[in-house]
């Protein structure tokens, strides 16, 4: 089997599994919605308007969101033992990274899909002219953090305290994309054109493409046996 | 394997290391608050610098070092390594925590406030909390070969994170002073106030290495004790 044949088959195992439970997705998705409506009530609507808050809710509950969905993905595996017969398999370690990575990255872009329209809703904000760029920057940030979050998550699950272990970790790595998305999408919201924002795409891509590669590296060192 | 005799030695060296490291400190303090000029606007506010930029480059030295002996580890898979970058990191919250005092307590008179969400506070911040989280992971895992793989993992990926952190001073606006000293062009202070500096750096870079010296060889003598 090909190294890209493989990562595509764990890929389709995953998402199989999400799709024949769907507990996941139905979870991390009205955590979602939860979080959106307690920031709504966490402001004074006399002193702070839902525009100034807006960006900071959307990237706050998509990273949220992005936590809640990674847990899963290698509590999964550790269920019954499911990762032995992962790693007997006779594949690479780092095609099992690829395609842990490619369903952890699909569920996270699915909730931010369900996250976005439910934002436009809830905080009456008016993205029709920067759609595209707001849906591409939380993409971009999701494909960086998503890649750490496997690798982390892979450790995590087998220390004490897992659920705890992978956010006190993982949010640190998330705070540079979260910050950049917030500047982001709040100048978008301005109708500030693009081509300010370009250094900040840049920035994205950058973070995407040094942790997936690291991603593909690291990823054999936490399933030695 | 060494031996205990050989863990006492590094423990005697490290703790020798570090009391000359202390007299030299004690030193700093009196060059800088009694030998050193007044800078114009801050008046004595300005004479944290020589201690809180020093931290700062060692905060960050201690982690860049662990984050290189992490990735060092999982070439080599040198146990001494693993407790080389549990010493370093350790140090580097140390470091942290004194760079994360003496920021405040210059910030007050001269920014009017403890704290700003100001990029370079904010992701110096994030370091340390990053490392904070690395010793967390370690904390949480028992078997030792375990340990030093994933602490490796996290260490590199905290270091990858570095370059990050620079780049963002630049994309955002920022109140904090400029690099004083690593920058391009010539540093920008009178020859008095560089002095100073650079003293005070040498200084923190000597107790540095004392502290390691001696948080590596108890590390040592622990692994050895419980093998």
């Amino acid at each position: 089997m090909t190294f890209w044949r493989a990562v595509l088959v764990i890929a389709g195992k995953d998402v199989q599994v999400e799709l024949a439970g769907k507990t996941a997705l139905a979870t991390a998705v009205t955590f979602a919605a939860l979080v959106l409506v307690i920031f709504n009530f966490a402001r004074d609507p006399a002193e702070v308007t839902l525009a100034t808050l807006a960006p900071s809710v959307l990237w706050v509950t998509s990273a949220f969101a992005g936590v809640v969905a990674l847990n899963r993905s290698f509590a999964m595996e550790r269920h019954r033992g499911a990762i032995d017969g992962l790693l007997l398999a006779p594949v690479s370690r780092s095609a099992i990274f690829g395609g842990k990575y490619l369903a952890n990255l699909a569920f996270v872009l699915v909730v931010n899909a369900v996250i976005l329209p439910l934002f436009i809703l809830f905080f009456n904000v008016d993205l029709t002219p920067a759609l595209g760029w707001v849906a591409l920057a939380l993409g971009l940030a999701a494909a960086g953090y998503v890649a750490i979050g496997t690798v982390l998550a892979a450790m995590t699950v087998r220390t004490r305290f897992a659920e705890l272990m992978l956010p006190v970790l993982l949010l640190g790595f998330l705070v540079p994309p979260v910050l950049v998305g917030v500047q982001a999408t709040t100048r978008l919201l301005a109708g500030r054109p693009p081509g300010e924002i370009v250094g900040w795409f840049r920035f994205l891509a950058l973070y995407d493409v040094v942790f997936i590669t690291l991603g593909f590296l690291l990823f054999p060192a936490t399933m030695d046996e | 394997m060494t031996t205990p005799a050989a863990h006492d030695s590094l423990i005697r060296r490290g703790t020798v290391l570090t009391v000359i490291g202390l007299l030299l400190l004690a030193l700093v303090y009196v060059q800088a608050i009694w030998f050193t000029p007044l800078e114009r606007w801050q008046g004595q506010a300005h004479k944290i610098l020589y201690i809180h930029a020093p931290v700062a480059y060692m905060t960050l030295s201690a982690f860049m070092l662990a984050g290189l002996a992490s990735a060092a580890y999982l070439f080599l898979r040198d146990r001494r390594l693993d407790t080389f970058a549990e010493a370093s990191s350790e140090l580097g919250l140390v470091f942290g925590a004194a760079m994360l005092t003496t920021g405040p307590l210059w910030a007050k008179p001269i920014w009017g406030a403890w704290w700003q969400w100001e990029p370079r506070l904010t992701l110096t911040l994030l370091l340390v909390l990053l490392f904070v989280g690395y010793r967390a992971l370690r904390n949480a895992i028992d078997d030792p070969d375990e340990r030093a793989r994933y602490s490796a993992v996290v260490g590199i990926m905290a270091l990858a994170m570095v370059p990050f952190v620079h780049l963002s001073v630049y994309l955002f606006r920022t109140i904090h002073p400029q690099p004083v000293l690593l920058k391009p062009s010539r540093p920008e202070m009178p020859i008095e106030m560089l002095r100073t500096l650079l003293f005070s750096i040498a200084v923190f870079t000597f107790l540095y290495i004392g502290l390691v010296t001696l948080r590596y060889a108890i590390g040592r003598r622990r692994i050895a004790a419980s093998s």
